[in-house]
């Protein structure tokens, strides 16, 4: 019987590892850093001079979301990559802890992390376009409330995406830049998504990163209440709550073949 | 309902007591599939073959192999590099699933109750295997939350074990990648020991380290033995480590166990070399024709 307490309290180990992870290599954090801010900028300045700065902001915030889906994807994935790379994979998969504990600390950290980058990202921009980037008309409950729910489905992505470097530690982790790649195709990051192909269209209707950037959007753009993202919110959540145990599903079903190949053993 | 009787454990099962092995392999087998590598000259035709669709061969890593370690023991697996060893830890640590036969620590299964088997056990091996730029508290901290056990206490228990094998404890917050292999293995060892594990599995934890870390670990491994009623198993290609701390040696070649017995049952059954008595390296090369360090 999983018991929660325990399992949360153990997640945190994932947590805390990870952060002190981070404050080691703090140098490459700040090239990281600076690599966002960059990435947002390239983006944002497309529309200045071109078009209204709504339209600068929408290219904006369509960065920074694709900045966090990056961290959120990289972080997890690397969670084991790492681990293969330092040979602790084995240590960790013979300690006593139910899978899902380890994944969703992974996870979570994942999130805290991406936030907490996304956030220092967003905070900088006004210093660079200005009046562009208006603020003052967001509607700060919905967006939190929509990271919120859509962490839940990147979670379950997380999981999927983990599969690859469980399975190369040499090709993994570029594999799980494929996922990636098709969110930021289908998912209107950077357009509508009616400008896609219709036989893609259905695609981006199932992405949980389109109904995040929707609702984001409409919270910092238009200041929608979060009564008037429920829709939007609630295929969110259904679509969260598909794929977490979807995800951790795939990644059992590639730890069993790792363990009866035995490709655990080998670091990277 | 169990008991603990001399080393064994009694499990009354249909209500007949039964007993039970700290460690039980009953005919265990492991195969893997490689490409097949060729030395003879292919045609074009082939090579294309072989990448699109390689030929696979087994290799056998463990063979049918069944023993029996009783609580309070160390046992002792002696075999060259590549024999099967390490492959055999990894199926008793549920880092692999055996293809045929079945392991029991304690009478739980390791694939059916692979988390109650992971409670019970921890393992040293060969790689000191840690985060290089986490310091070894770090290091520790996080592996003894995995177990349930809050920071504070790990750090106190790591500290005194460490102690204990002669490692400075002012050292603790350094970067790993900065202590010598003696060191890391050290706090490997450690590691595996906050846990408080019933059931120790030392998969080489001697190799490379110098003379006196080999012996700091090896007289730590006897006391353990002698506070504990754990189950040690120990795999090595040290003679005299596998002739200092086991009470019974299996003599492991081409993943097959191909001798068990204590160091007095392997000697007195081989001939004496020169008129002096045979060694368990006289074993060794007279059962596999090798010497041990041949494969190395």
């Amino acid at each position: 019987m999983l018991n929660l307490v325990r399992e949360t309290v153990v997640s945190y180990a994932f947590i805390e590892r990870n952060f002190n992870l981070v404050k080691r290599y703090l140098s490459w954090e700040i090239l990281f850093f600076s690599y966002s801010i960059v990435n947002a900028l390239t983006i944002g300045l497309i529309m200045v001079g071109r078009g209204s700065s709504e339209d600068v902001l929408y290219l904006v915030i369509g960065a920074l979301i694709w900045g966090f889906l990056s961290i959120m994807m990289r972080e997890v994935s690397d969670a084991i990559t790492w681990e293969r790379w330092e040979g602790t994979i084995e240590y960790t998969f013979m300690a006593p802890i139910y899978r899902i504990t380890h994944l969703v600390g992974s996870c979570l950290f994942a999130i805290l992390y991406g936030l907490i980058r996304t956030g220092l990202v967003l905070a900088i921009m006004p210093f660079f376009f200005g009046e562009h980037i208006n603020l003052g008309n967001a509607n700060w409950l919905t967006m939190s409330v929509t990271v919120l729910i859509s962490s839940l489905s990147f979670i379950g992505i997380g999981l999927m995406a983990a599969i690859f470097p469980l399975l190369s530690p040499e090709k993994g982790q570029a594999a799980t830049g494929i996922i990636q790649s098709v969110l930021l195709l289908v998912s209107g990051i950077y357009y509508e998504i009616e400008v896609l192909p219709e036989w893609l269209q259905p695609i981006s209707k199932i992405s949980p990163a389109t109904y995040t950037l929707r609702s984001i959007r409409a919270a910092i753009l238009d200041n929608a209440s979060l009564g008037s993202q429920m829709g939007n919110l609630l295929l969110l959540f259904i679509i969260g709550v598909l794929l977490i145990p979807f995800g951790f599903w795939v990644f059992h079903l590639g730890e069993k073949y790792a363990k009866r190949v035995g490709r655990l053993k080998r670091s990277g | 309902m169990s008991r603990i009787l001399e080393g064994f454990s009694l499990v009354k099962r249909k209500g007949v007591e039964q007993p039970i092995y700290g460690l039980a392999v009953r005919g265990v087998t492991k195969h893997f599939h490689r490409n097949k590598r060729t030395n003879n000259k292919i045609h074009f035709y082939q090579k294309i073959r072989q990448i699109f669709k390689p030929e696979k061969e087994i290799v056998r890593a463990v063979d049918d192999i069944s023993l029996a370690v009783n609580i309070g023991e160390i046992y002792g697996i002696l075999g060259a590099n590549g024999s099967g060893k390490s492959t055999l830890i990894r199926l008793i640590s549920t880092l692999l699933i055996p293809d045929a036969g079945s392991i029991q620590v304690f009478g739980d299964d390791v694939v059916t109750d692979s988390l109650k088997v992971r409670r019970v056990m921890n393992r040293v091996s060969v790689e000191a295997s840690f985060f290089k730029r986490l310091s070894s508290a770090e290091n520790l901290i996080y592996a003894a939350r995995l177990y349930g056990i809050p920071a504070a206490e790990a750090e106190r228990k790591a500290k005194q074990i460490l102690e204990r094998l002669g490692f400075d404890a002012n050292r603790m917050n350094e970067e790993m990648e900065h202590l010598s292999r003696g060191m890391q293995q050290k706090v490997a060892i450690a590691r595996a020991l906050l846990t408080t594990p019933m059931l120790l599995l030392l998969d080489e934890p001697t190799t490379g380290l110098d003379p006196k870390s080999k012996r700091d670990v090896q007289a730590f491994i006897e006391e353990i033995r002698q506070e504990r009623n754990a189950v040690i198993v120990l795999t090595t290609h040290d003679m005299a480590e596998a002739e200092r701390l086991c009470d019974k040696i299996a003599i492991i070649d081409k993943g097959k166990f191909i001798a068990e017995g204590t160091v007095a049952e392997l000697t007195t059954n081989t001939p004496s070399q020169n008129g002096a008595p045979a060694t368990l390296e006289d074993v060794f090369i007279a059962l596999t024709g090798k010497a041990i360090e041949e494969e190395e």
